[in-house]
């Protein structure tokens, strides 16, 4: 059932030469940014915002010279290692700080730096009022030159350098408005289940070195196959469970929400485009050791779906604009582990999607935050509406990100979700209908969010005087808006596919158990049957500026909790509403309530044992004599 | 019986020579020179004697023989007492290396108003007019030298031991001179007296333990000497038993000095009754000396019989991680949380200990235990000494601040003292690019590969724990508006502030370019004896 058609390709890159030895560059440049301006201190204010947004320009102009670089050469030679020194080297041991230019991270850098200037572009706006806009920028560049190196590592030790990286800027910056107690309660919430992910990942790469006593692609890639099965699915379990603290899959997925505290303009790089989709890169990078491990690999594909459908059901329940993009970044993420999970036939359109995503859901965050920012910083959606007129260029290009990720044909999202349904149908067909459930879901929600948004009527609070953003925000939008539209061109006569093949491998052709038009035509369809529910369910009404006096003693109590929409109230009396709201409240109950108790229990149990801790010396005597008696049994004990 | 006369290679002993021979002299000082006089007479002194003896160890690690079959190098001294072999030059340069920063630690005078900050007259009763004179008048104990150069002497010894006597006095003669230095504070007397006594109480409690452990282990193998015993393990005399209770009981003194749980409970209390100078001094290099003396014995004399200690080993390591990493959490002191942190270094340490292997076992080049171990402990002792010397700095009118609340945004009235103390914390707690990340996964691959991994797993899940509170701690110094009245950085002296940045350069630098010092330790190759 699995694509096993051959090993995966090995990494097995040649040196750096010409162009491409300009690879540090890419690192260093917003690197040089972030420790400029945070020792540079407030003589830096005045011009950090520009010096922020020069350095990651500066990156994604060197990527782009790489990229054509590697475009001119041949399918083989397109693996190249830059060594920059010898990390940890002694006796056996040795890691250097290398970095790997491939094709697989040649999307990525152009991704990263891409989106990343074009939100640096648009901070420069949004951040304009904030004092610490300098800092600001100083951990978005950390940031990216963190993100950048994750992608670029030649090995696992330095892609974990990367990976913490990322965690502390992402920390920082989901926190960056510290005056916020649920900013400050956001960030600890992303940290304490970010580390239980890290566990995985730190003790996937202690197993790695001590199977294969190194934790370089190449030498692994190299070894993978005289490994055992059940060492390989240890392994991939293990990076499994780093990439979902990293990619928000369940169960590690409650911090996502709840990082929407920090600016937009982070959520937008961070939580959609670029952080949060380092999993998948961590998956589609081991494919040396996932293809080998057809367990790990089911494994995959269960989170993946389960989180598809968990996401997307969240982001029909939620009334925070932002909140529901989080959801569907989720949700979106499972669609990109799914393909990840597949195997062979997958990993090119999970990066595909992952690709796609990263425009889109840019845009929509960006967007949103827009709309914020016209709006005094109001997320509540009950509180939108109609804005389609005042914010004429943020509806239009926010219609494009709308369209493209719920699939609308033709547009981005439509070529990449297709493939994966398509993938996974052939694969299995559970999978794949759960997968075409959750474009149904998407196209519902994401439609909802629209209608509340940009259309119906007017339910503005009495100091909200929606306008335009000024220029500076809204041409990153257009440019996003643009590669929302057009990205779909990457799959042109199957180019991605044979661009990732010297990494990921090809796969044999499988073919679906329908026609491929059938299953296209069957994903519009249930796309359309998402987009007709939604306008029936939300768009057809009209939304009363005051809410009704008259209704019933359910309405009532679901009115004192959400606030009072007719709309909704629809909803909250469906079973599919209920469904939803159970499962958001258990999210936030068990999910969360567990994260936040392993926190409060490690407290708890400190204070617990804090009490042996009494000063009295006789006790810490007793204890002495205790533990020595203990120490003899258990010698004594090992031995008879 | 017939006694044969040692002989005594003096060029190979010089730096224990050395460090003894200028205590002594000090303790001459202290009788004859004026007082005046005393402070910088003793700080050359101990300072010459310090540089002299790392020189003398530069130069003998230089010259050590390759001995016959080429892992070990080195030499058996003084008829069979002393062992100069890689790692016992390797720990001697470390304690060496560290004393130092505690010897410019304890000459500190500026924080306190031109005073020390150990007690003018350590007799004069707390509270007492006798001590407010003593303090008025200038009074200064410049015995804290050679009463510190007597346990630095006792540290070189301690590793060195060939034979469990020596061990025995090294371990006392390094001892009693902490039990008093930890009572000498100028501020909080009584706190500090309190410590010296609990130390010294449940030091020589857990000395009886070790003393215990000698006699069982002597009454099995027939000798002191750990070949001897090796030799007697690896033939198996019979009485194992005996042998097993002499393990427990030697193992008992040994984790007590590392500060392994569950006789870790003196540690907090010490290192925050302690002056923080003497606290910097004995986290870095007592537990540099004690681990040195725990793997040569569970190497060496032990080696044999691993599969019997090494289970108890990965208990006390599981044991001592938890408890270090989860009561750090709840302490609300940041030289508690130092203290706290300082037993889950031991775990890990411990960690590294129990990674140990047969050498047919290891594949070419690998690391081993040993290696990562001394390697961990430089990463350990560069991290603890600054951030100790940084407590020093941070005061109020009452001395150091040293409550969580005191320290609250900190950073942004000092951020080049906040942000050297987040970078040792994040040092500690293992984050790439800093020695500690290195020292963490130096250890964890040893004992993952000698099959220990469950405790790595513990290690790995207790260093999550304990990225918590370090990180709660820089998040306190940057990101927490300081609520009632917050303590400053007073500007030290040169020694101070060179101690601190030694120590920020070197978890920098072995964090990103680890290379010469995993060489050295690697080069240290494999116990001789």
């Amino acid at each position: 059932m699995y694509a096993l058609a051959e090993s995966a390709p090995l990494v097995d890159p040649a040196t750096a030469d010409g162009t491409l030895s300009l690879l540090w560059l890419v690192v260093a440049l917003p690197l040089a940014g972030a420790v400029v301006l945070l020792l540079g201190g407030r003589a830096t204010d005045r011009w950090g915002h520009w010096l922020g947004t020069a350095t990651i320009t500066g990156s994604f102009v060197v990527s782009v010279l790489l990229f054509v670089d590697l475009l001119d050469r041949g399918e083989d030679e397109r693996q190249v290692v830059l060594h920059l020194y010898d990390w940890i080297r002694v006796g056996g041991l040795d890691v250097g700080m290398d970095l790997l230019y491939d094709p697989l991270s040649a999307l990525f850098l152009l991704l990263i730096t891409g989106v990343g200037a074009l939100i640096h572009v648009y901070s420069i706006g949004y951040m304009s009022h904030d004092p610490r806009r300098r800092r600001f920028f100083a951990y978005l560049n950390l940031f990216v030159a963190a993100m950048l190196l994750l992608v670029l590592a030649e090995n696992y030790l330095v892609l974990f350098l990367g990976w913490e990286g990322v965690g502390l800027a992402s920390y920082l910056l989901i926190g960056f408005w510290q005056h916020k107690p649920s900013a400050a309660a956001a960030a600890k919430k992303a940290f304490v289940i970010n580390r239980v992910g890290d566990i995985g990942m730190a003790l996937a790469i202690a197993l790695l070195f001590v199977t294969f006593g190194t934790t370089s692609f190449s030498g692994v890639s190299a070894l993978a196959g005289a490994a055992t099965e059940s060492t390989l699915t240890a392994i991939g379990l293990l990076l499994l469970l780093a990439a979902c603290g990293k990619s928000a899959q369940v169960p590690l997925q409650a911090w996502l929400l709840d990082a929407m505290e920090g600016p937009t303009p982070v959520s937008a790089l961070i939580h959609a485009a670029t952080m949060v989709t380092a999993g998948v890169y961590l998956v589609v990078r081991s494919n040396f050791i996932f293809d080998l491990a057809p367990n790990a690999q089911t494994a995959v594909v269960a989170v993946a779906v389960v989180t598809l459908l968990w996401g997307a059901i969240i982001g029909c329940a939620k009334d925070d604009i932002k909140k529901v993009l989080a959801g569907s970044t989720m949700s979106q993420i499972g669609y990109m582990m799914l393909g990840a999970g597949l195997g062979v036939a997958g990993y090119a359109f999970a990066i595909f999607h992952l690709l796609v995503h990263g425009f889109f859901k840019a845009n929509m965050f960006l967007g949103a935050g827009s709309v914020m920012h016209g709006m005094n910083d109001e997320v509540d959606m009950r509180r939108y509406g109609a804005l389609r007129h005042a914010m004429p260029v943020t509806f239009l290009t926010f219609a494009m990100g709308y369209l493209a990720i719920i699939g609308f044909p033709g547009f981005s999202g439509f070529w990449s979700k297709d493939k994966l349904i398509e993938t996974a149908l052939a694969d299995s067909w559970l999978v794949g209908l759960l997968a075409l459930l959750g474009a149904g879901i998407t196209a519902f929600y994401m439609t909802r969010l629209m209608l509340l948004t940009f259309l119906t009527s007017k339910r503005w609070r009495d100091d909200a005087h929606p306008h335009e953003s000024p220029a500076v925000m809204t041409v990153p939008l257009i440019v996003l808006a643009a590669l929302s539209v057009l990205g779909g061109v990457l799959l042109l006569g199957d180019w991605i596919v044979d661009w990732l093949a010297p990494v990921v491998g090809t796969a044999e052709h499988h073919e679906p158990p329908i026609p491929v038009l059938a299953v296209t035509a069957l994903a519009v369809g249930v796309v359309a049957v998402g987009v007709a529910l939604a306008w029936f369910l939300v768009g057809r009404h009209e939304v009363p500026v005051t809410p009704p006096q008259r209704v019933s003693l359910a309405t009532r109590a679901a009115r004192a909790d959400l606030y009072g929409d007719a709309v909704n109230d629809h909803l909250v009396v469906r079973p599919g509403a209920a469904l939803a709201r159970g499962l958001t409240t258990a999210d936030r109950r068990v999910v969360d309530g567990f994260f936040t108790g392993i926190a409060a229990g490690i407290g708890g149990l400190g204070r617990g044992l804090r009490r042996a801790q009494n000063g009295y010396v006789r006790s810490y005597a007793l204890s002495v004599l205790g533990g020595g008696l203990l120490v003899v049994v258990a010698l004594l004990a090992v031995t008879i | 019986m017939e006694f044969v006369k040692p002989t005594i290679e003096y060029a190979e002993l010089a730096p224990l020579l050395i460090v003894f021979g200028v205590a002594v002299v000090g303790v001459v000082v202290e009788a004859f020179a004026p007082r005046p006089l005393r402070r910088p007479i003793q700080l050359t002194l101990s300072s010459a004697g310090l540089v002299a003896a790392f020189a003398a160890t530069v130069w003998i690690a230089s010259g050590l023989d390759v001995v016959a079959d080429g892992a070990a190098r080195g030499l058996v001294a003084a008829g069979g007492t002393i062992i100069v072999d890689g790692p016992t030059v390797f720990l001697w340069g470390l304690v060496l290396l560290f004393a130092a920063g505690g010897l410019m630690l304890f000459a500190e005078r500026r924080l306190e108003g031109g005073l020390s900050a150990f007690a003018g007259q350590a007799a004069a009763l707390p509270g007492t007019e006798a001590e407010r004179r003593a303090s008025s008048e200038g009074l200064d104990h410049t015995e804290v030298y050679p009463l510190m150069m007597f346990a630095v002497g006792g540290m070189l010894l301690f590793p060195a031991s060939g034979d469990l006597l020596t061990m025995f006095i090294a371990l006392e003669v390094l001892s009693l001179p902490l039990y008093l230095l930890c009572g000498l504070a100028r501020r909080r007397r009584l706190l500090s007296q309190e410590a010296a006594m609990k130390y010294f109480l449940l030091g020589a409690f857990s000395s009886a333990f070790f003393l215990y452990g000698v006699a069982l282990t002597y009454g099995f193998a027939g000798s002191m000497q750990l070949e001897r015993i090796a030799e007697a393990v690896r033939n198996d005399g019979g009485n194992s038993e005996l042998l097993l209770i002499g393990i427990g009981m030697l193992s008992v003194g040994l984790l007590f000095k590392v500060g392994a749980a569950p006789f870790h409970a003196w540690t907090p209390d010490v290192y925050q009754g302690a002056p923080t100078a003497v606290t910097a001094f004995m986290a870095a290099c007592t537990k540099i000396a004690a681990f040195g003396a725990l793997l040569r014995l569970f190497h060496v004399a032990f080696g044999a019989n691993r599969w019997d200690w090494q289970p108890m080993l990965w208990a006390v390591a599981i044991l001592t991680m938890l408890v270090g990493a989860v009561l750090a959490v709840a302490q609300r002191d940041v030289k508690r949380m130092l203290a706290y942190s300082s037993i889950a270094h031991t775990g890990f340490l411990l960690t590294g200990v129990l990674g140990v292997q047969a050498t047919s076992d290891l594949a070419v080049g690998e690391i081993t235990s040993l290696q990562a171990v001394l390697f961990y402990l430089a990463t350990y002792g560069f991290a603890m000494v600054a951030a100790f010397g940084i407590v020093t700095l941070v005061r109020d009118a009452g001395g150091e601040a040293t409550s969580f609340e005191r320290w609250a945004g900190l950073g942004r009235r000092s951020p080049l003292v906040a942000g050297a103390f987040a970078l040792l914390l994040l040092s500690m707690a293992g984050i790439p690019l800093t020695a500690g990340f290195v020292g963490k996964w130096a250890v964890f691959t040893v004992a993952m590969s000698a099959g220990a991994w469950p405790v790595v797993a513990v290690a790995i899940a207790a260093s999550a724990i304990a990225i918590f509170f370090y990180v709660r701690q820089i998040r306190l110094m940057f990101f927490t508006e300081p609520q009632g009245e917050v303590a400053s950085v007073v500007t030290p002296s040169l020694f101070t502030s060179s101690v601190i940045a030694v120590g920020v350069v070197g978890t920098l630098a072995l964090g990103i370019v680890p290379g010469p010092v995993l060489d050295l330790a690697a080069h240290a190759g494999q116990f001789l004896r």
